[in-house]
């Protein structure tokens, strides 16, 4: 098959406005391309809940996406302070968010379970004061 | 499965922008926006307090048919322009999300 199809994004540190635009775009053009409602939705909100993550906790960082033959591969990379305990973090409801994201309606602590939830794969790579990297998977 | 314009006029919402030439399937309620990725579904009506700019990225991801504000809630300047560039329907209501809850649930057959 073809080469495959790539999208890089900058999410910008500070800005909630703007933070869903990368989520948003790769949405509109992975239903250009025709993959089924259910694939696009998976990788949106996957993808939506990462950027967020990494606007609350991180300073904003970077998104490439990878559309193969098999799998829609995001890799979300930000040099932010690094999750010091992964496996408390990815429990339901666990979540450092302070007050102000809170009433933006953030910090519910579901984040990671449903970057979880919605993908076939996902794996966190993390150092404390050096940043997070997480690389989720669907199959499509 | 109700139309939203009917719907719309059967619950009293004003409309704020977007179209409303959609078939309603289902509502959700909420205010954590995980807890609507995770939940809410295509063609749901959903009722929130919350009208931030982040609700219009949600509502588009999540390809509800709508938003209603309840109690009287309005939409923030930015987030209504964000709501009018991606096309998504938002309407107000001053009931509570009980109410609009309640009155939802007499029209639309899930
Ligand atoms: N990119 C990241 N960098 C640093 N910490 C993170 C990152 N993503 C998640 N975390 C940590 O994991 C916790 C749980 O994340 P999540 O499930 O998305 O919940 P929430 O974002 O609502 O707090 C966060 O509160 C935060 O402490
Ligand atoms: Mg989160």
């Amino acid at each position: 098959m073809g080469e495959n199809i790539r999208f890089h994004f900058d999410v910008d540190g500070d800005d909630f406005s703007s933070a869903g635009a990368a989520s948003v775009e790769v949405k509109k053009q992975l239903r250009k391309l025709g993959f089924s409602p259910d694939v696009i939705r998976r990788v949106a909100i996957a993808m939506y809940e990462g950027e967020i993550n990494m606007v609350i906790h991180a300073d904003g960082g970077t998104v490439d996406v990878e559309v193969g033959d098999e799998d829609i591969t995001m890799i979300l990379s930000d040099r932010g302070p690094g999750i010091a305990d992964v496996e408390k973090a990815m429990q339901e409801g666990f979540s450092t968010a302070r007050d102000n994201i809170r009433s933006l309606g953030f910090g519910a602590g579901m984040g990671l379970p449903n970057m979880k939830k919605y993908t076939d794969d996902m794996k966190i790579e993390t150092a404390l004061g050096l940043g997070t990297t997480v690389i989720m998977k669907v199959n499509v | 499965m109700v139309t939203l314009d009917k719907l719309a006029h059967e619950m009293g919402l004003t409309h704020v922008c977007g179209d409303t030439d959609r078939e309603i399937c289902g509502c959700y309620a909420g205010d954590l926006l995980s807890w609507v990725m995770s939940h809410a579904e295509y063609g749901h009506v959903w009722i929130t307090i919350m009208s931030n700019i982040n609700v219009i990225a949600v509502a588009g991801l999540t390809e509800v048919a709508c938003v209603v504000l309840a109690e009287g809630v309005q939409l923030d300047p930015d987030a209504r322009e964000a709501a009018e560039k991606q096309n998504v329907c938002v309407f107000t209501s001053p009931l509570s999300t009980y109410e609009l809850c309640t009155l939802a649930g007499k029209y639309i057959n899930e």
